[in-house]
C-alpha cells in the first residue's frame, strides 16, 4: 500500500481527527488531533501494519500556537514503509495520552520527552525523569531554556 | 529452619567494570535470582541535541562522532545522509564518495563488533579474546588515522561527500585488511565457540521472542538473532547499498549465543562488502558540485578571493535548507540509528532528534534478566552491545 | 652439582634517602582505577591492550577504588555523575592522584551545555591534564610519565607516611 492509500484509509476512518497531510522529500507526515492518538495508533498498528515505533519525540515551536508537536516515526517491517504522525500540544495543556500500550518501546521515549521537553503523558506506567537527575528543575530542550543552563553566564569568547 | 524470603537490593554501577560505561542498575535479588532490574541512565547526558540547535549543519558533524564512539563513521553517515535528504541533494553525491562511505561504514561495523566481542568475552571471563580483538582494532585505527587524521573521532564525511580523498596506497592496505579479517574471525571462533564455559554462559541466556523484541523496539543484530529478518541496508538501501551482494544473518534461537553468531557473521559479511566496494572504487570527485552547501577546494581558497569568500560564507553562515522535516535511518552496528531533523529555514536545525539504537535496546534488559541469575545480567549487558555515549547523548 | 652456589645474596645494601625509596615505589606501581566515562575510556582500553601495554610501566588497572592510587577521569563529567566521582575519589586511600584525560575532563570540551561540568578541576585536585579529544594512547602514556616525575619530586613522603609532617609538593619548575 502506498503512503497515499494509507492516508486515505486513515481519513476514511478518522475524518475529523486528521488535521493536515504534508509530503516533503518523499516522506508523508500526518497531523492528527491529540485526543484520538491512541485509537489512531492502534488502528495504524493493527490495520495498516505499522508494527514498529522507531522514534517518539517532542518539538518546541516557541512563538507559534500550538507550541509543541509530539512526533511519532512509524515503520512497517513487512512493507518496509515509513510514516510520520504528529499531534499538536498546547503549552497550557501539555499532555498527551500514552501510546506505550500500543508499542512497548514508547515507554522510555515518552519518559525522555517528559524529561527534556516537559510534555507529560497521561496513564504512562512510570513517568519519571530519565536522563536528568531526579531533582533537576526545568526541561532543557525547551527553546526558552539556555544552552549553558540557567545558573551560568554564557561564554562570550567565540562567534556562535 | 526458617527461610528468609526478603529480597536484597544491590546497586550495580555507575562505577562498575562490566557495565560498559556509566550505566547504573538497581537489582532486587532473591538469593542469586534477579526479581527486579531497573536501569538508571543519564550519567553521560551531554546535551548533544540541545547543542546542535545552536550549531550550523556542518558544525554538528563532530558532535555525531561522539554519540556512539565505537562507530563514529557510521554516525557520520547517518547524519550527512539526513542533511542531504533535507536539502534534496541525495542524487548529486558522487559515486566515489558513496562507495567510500559504504567501505568505511563496513570497516566501522567491524571495529564496533571487535570492541563488543572483546568486552563481552572479557566480562564473561575470556581474557585472551580481548587482546586479540584489540590487535585487529589497532589496525583499523591506523586506517582511520590515514583517512581522517584521528584515531577515533574521525569527522571525515561532509554534507555532499567527503572531506578529502584517500591518501595514496591506502586502498591496497584496506583490501589486505579486509581479506585477512575472515581468518581472524575464525581465530576468535576457535577461542570461544567450542569453549564449554562460553557455551554455558551464553546458550539460553537473555532470551527474547520476536514479538517481544519488536514491541520493545530492538533493532540490529539483537533483533535479527530473535528471528526478524530486517536490515535497513537491504530493505531501505542508502548510499548505494542496493548494488552490493551480501547476506543478512538471522537466527531463531533468540539467546546470547545466537547474537554472538549473528555478529560474527556480520563481520564476515562486512569484509565481503568491503572487497566489493574496493572493486567498485574508481577515481573521481569526492564532493558534490553544490556551491551552496559544499566548501570549495583548498587551492581555490588560498589562491582566489572568490574562493576565500565562498569558504568564509559557508563556514560562518552555513546553508539554509527549506523548511520541512525528514527522518533518516541507517543500519548502525548496534541497530537502527535515526536522525529526525526539523528545519525552519535557518542555518541551524530547529530540532535534531537522534534515535539511538542502544537506548531502545537497553529498554529490553529488565525483561531479559528478570527471573534469571545475577551472573547472567553481565552476559545480557554485553550481548545487547550498549554504548552509553548514544544512550545518554 | 659442580658449581658452588652462594648460600645467601650477601648483605646487598644500597644507600638512598627514605623519601627516594618511597617515591620510587609509588611511581613504579601506579595502579589506576578502571573507571571509564566516555570516548576517552576506549582509548584508555587501547592503551592497556597489547600494542601500547601499560603494564610495562607498572600500571595495572584495579576495579576497586580501595586498591587504586590514581583515578583517570576519562571522559565527560556530567552534573549527574559528579557526586559518584566524588564518592569514588573519597574511597581511594592516600596518597592519591587525579589525571584529567581529554578535553571534556579538563575543560568541558565541545560540550558547553547545561548538563556538563566544565572541567573536573572545579571539584577534584587534578595533577595532570592530558589534551586531546580523545588523547592518543601515547598522550596518556606521557601523562602517566609526567605524573611519575611529579611523584619522584615529592619531599617528606616517608615522614608523612609515619605521621611526621605533611608531604611537600614540588613547585611547577622543579617537577619538569
Amino acid at each position: 500500500m502506498s503512503d497515499q492509500a494509507i492516508v486515505e484509509k486513515l481519513q476514511a476512518k478518522f475524518s475529523s481527527a486528521v488535521l493536515n497531510v504534508v509530503e516533503h522529500r518523499g516522506e508523508t507526515t500526518v497531523t492528527v488531533e491529540k485526543e484520538q492518538i491512541v485509537e489512531i495508533a492502534t488502528f495504524l498498528r493493527d490495520e495498516c501494519g505499522y508494527n514498529f515505533l522507531c522514534d517518539l519525540c517532542g518539538v518546541d515551536y516557541l512563538g507559534q500556537s500550538p507550541r509543541f508537536m509530539v512526533v511519532y516515526n512509524l515503520y512497517n517491517i513487512a512493507a518496509k514503509q515509513r510514516l510520520r504522525v504528529k499531534v499538536p500540544v498546547e503549552e497550557q495543556d501539555a499532555n498527551v495520552d500514552t501510546v506505550s500500550v500500543v508499542w512497548g518501546t514508547a515507554n522510555w521515549h515518552e519518559r525522555e520527552c517528559w524529561d527534556l521537553m516537559g510534555i507529560s503523558f497521561n496513564d504512562h506506567p512510570d513517568l519519571r525523569r530519565i536522563l536528568m537527575p531526579a531533582d533537576w528543575e526545568g526541561h532543557p530542550l525547551r527553546k526558552d531554556y539556555p544552552v549553558q543552563g540557567p545558573d551560568r553566564e554564557p561564554y562570550q569568547g567565540r562567534l556562535s | 529452619m526458617a527461610v528468609n524470603s526478603e529480597t536484597m537490593t544491590i546497586n550495580m554501577g555507575p562505577q562498575h567494570p562490566s557495565t560498559h560505561g556509566v550505566l547504573q542498575l538497581i537489582l532486587d535479588l532473591d538469593g542469586e535470582t534477579v526479581v527486579n532490574a531497573t536501569p538508571h541512565i543519564g550519567f553521560l547526558h551531554r546535551g548533544t541535541e540541545k547543542l546542535s540547535e545552536h550549531r550550523t549543519y556542518h558544525q554538528i558533524i563532530p558532535l555525531t562522532d561522539r554519540l556512539d564512539y565505537l562507530a563514529p563513521m557510521s554516525n557520520n553517515i547517518g547524519y550527512v545522509l539526513a542533511v542531504e535528504k533535507l536539502l534534496g541533494i541525495t542524487d548529486e553525491i558522487p559515486e566515489r564518495a558513496k562507495v567510500i562511505r559504504v567501505l568505511l561504514g563496513e570497516l566501522t561495523r567491524m571495529k564496533s563488533h571487535l570492541v563488543w566481542l572483546a568486552c563481552h568475552a572479557l566480562d564473561i571471563g575470556a581474557m585472551t579474546v580481548f587482546i586479540y580483538c584489540f590487535r585487529e582494532r589497532e589496525h583499523i585505527m591506523d586506517i582511520y588515522e590515514k583517512v581522517s587524521g584521528a584515531r577515533m573521532t574521525s569527522n571525515y564525511f561532509r554534507v555532499g561527500g567527503l572531506a578529502d580523498d584517500f591518501p595514496e596506497g591506502l586502498e591496497q592496505e584496506i583490501r589486505d585488511f579486509a581479506e585477512s579479517m575472515p581468518g581472524h574471525v575464525a581465530e576468535y571462533e576457535g577461542l570461544l565457540t567450542g569453549n564449554k564455559i562460553w557455551q554455558k554462559r551464553t546458550m539460553g541466556v537473555g532470551k527474547i521472542s520476536a514479538e517481544a523484541a519488536i514491541d520493545i523496539g530492538l533493532t540490529g543484530p539483537s533483533l535479527r538473532a530473535s528471528g526478524v529478518d530486517w536490515d535497513l541496508r537491504r530493505d531501505n538501501p542508502y548510499s548505494g547499498y542496493e548494488d552490493y551482494d551480501f547476506d543478512v544473518p538471522v537466527s531463531d534461537e533468540c539467546d546470547t549465543w545466537a547474537r554472538y553468531h549473528c555478529r560474527l557473521e556480520e563481520m564476515r559479511q562486512a569484509s565481503r562488502i568491503m572487497i566489493q566496494a574496493l572493486d567498485k572504487l574508481k577515481p573521481g570527485p569526492v564532493l558534490a558540485d553544490c556551491p551552496q552547501v559544499c566548501l570549495p577546494p583548498k587551492e581555490d581558497v588560498v589562491n582566489s578571493i572568490e574562493g576565500l569568500i565562498h569558504h568564509f560564507k559557508i563556514v560562518t553562515e552555513g546553508f539554509k535548507p527549506e523548511p520541512g522535516e525528514i527522518y533518516q535511518g541507517v543500519e548502525n552496528p548496534k541497530g537502527e540509528l535515526g536522525y529526525y531533523l526539523v528545519s525552519d529555514g535557518s542555518p541551524m536545525p530547529l530540532r535534531m532528534k537522534i534515535r539511538p539504537p542502544s537506548f531502545v535496546n537497553l529498554q529490553a534488559l529488565p525483561q531479559m534478566v528478570e527471573g534469571k541469575l545475577l551472573a547472567d545480567v553481565i552476559a545480557v549487558i554485553g550481548t545487547l552491545d550498549i554504548v552509553l555515549g548514544e544512550i545518554d547523548r | 652439582m659442580g658449581i658452588e652456589q652462594p648460600k645467601t645474596l650477601g648483605s646487598g645494601f644500597i644507600t638512598t634517602s627514605l623519601d627516594k625509596l618511597v617515591n620510587w615505589s609509588r611511581a613504579s606501581s601506579l595502579w589506576p582505577l578502571t573507571f571509564g566515562l566516555a570516548c576517552c575510556a576506549i582509548e584508555m582500553m587501547s592503551t592497556g591492550a597489547a600494542r601500547f601495554d601499560l603494564d610495562r610501566l607498572g600500571v595495572l588497572f584495579r576495579a576497586s577504588p580501595r586498591q587504586a592510587d590514581v583515578i583517570i577521569i576519562a571522559g565527560t563529567v556530567t552534573k549527574k555523575m559528579l557526586p559518584v566521582i566524588k564518592t569514588v575519589y573519597e574511597q581511594m586511600p592516600e596518597p592519591k592522584y587525579v589525571i584529567a584525560m581529554g578535553a571534556c575532563a579538563s575543560s568541558g570540551g565541545v560540550f558547553d551545555t547545561y548538563s556538563v561540568v566544565q572541567g573536573v578541576d572545579e571539584h577534584l585536585p587534578v595533577d595532570v591534564y592530558i589534551p586531546g579529544c580523545p588523547p592518543r594512547p601515547e598522550g596518556l602514556l606521557y601523562g602517566l610519565m609526567k605524573l611519575q616525575e611529579k611523584i619522584r619530586a615529592e619531599r617528606n613522603t616517608f615522614g608523612s607516611a609515619i605521621g611526621v609532617g605533611e608531604v611537600v609538593q614540588p613547585t611547577m619548575a622543579s617537577s619538569v
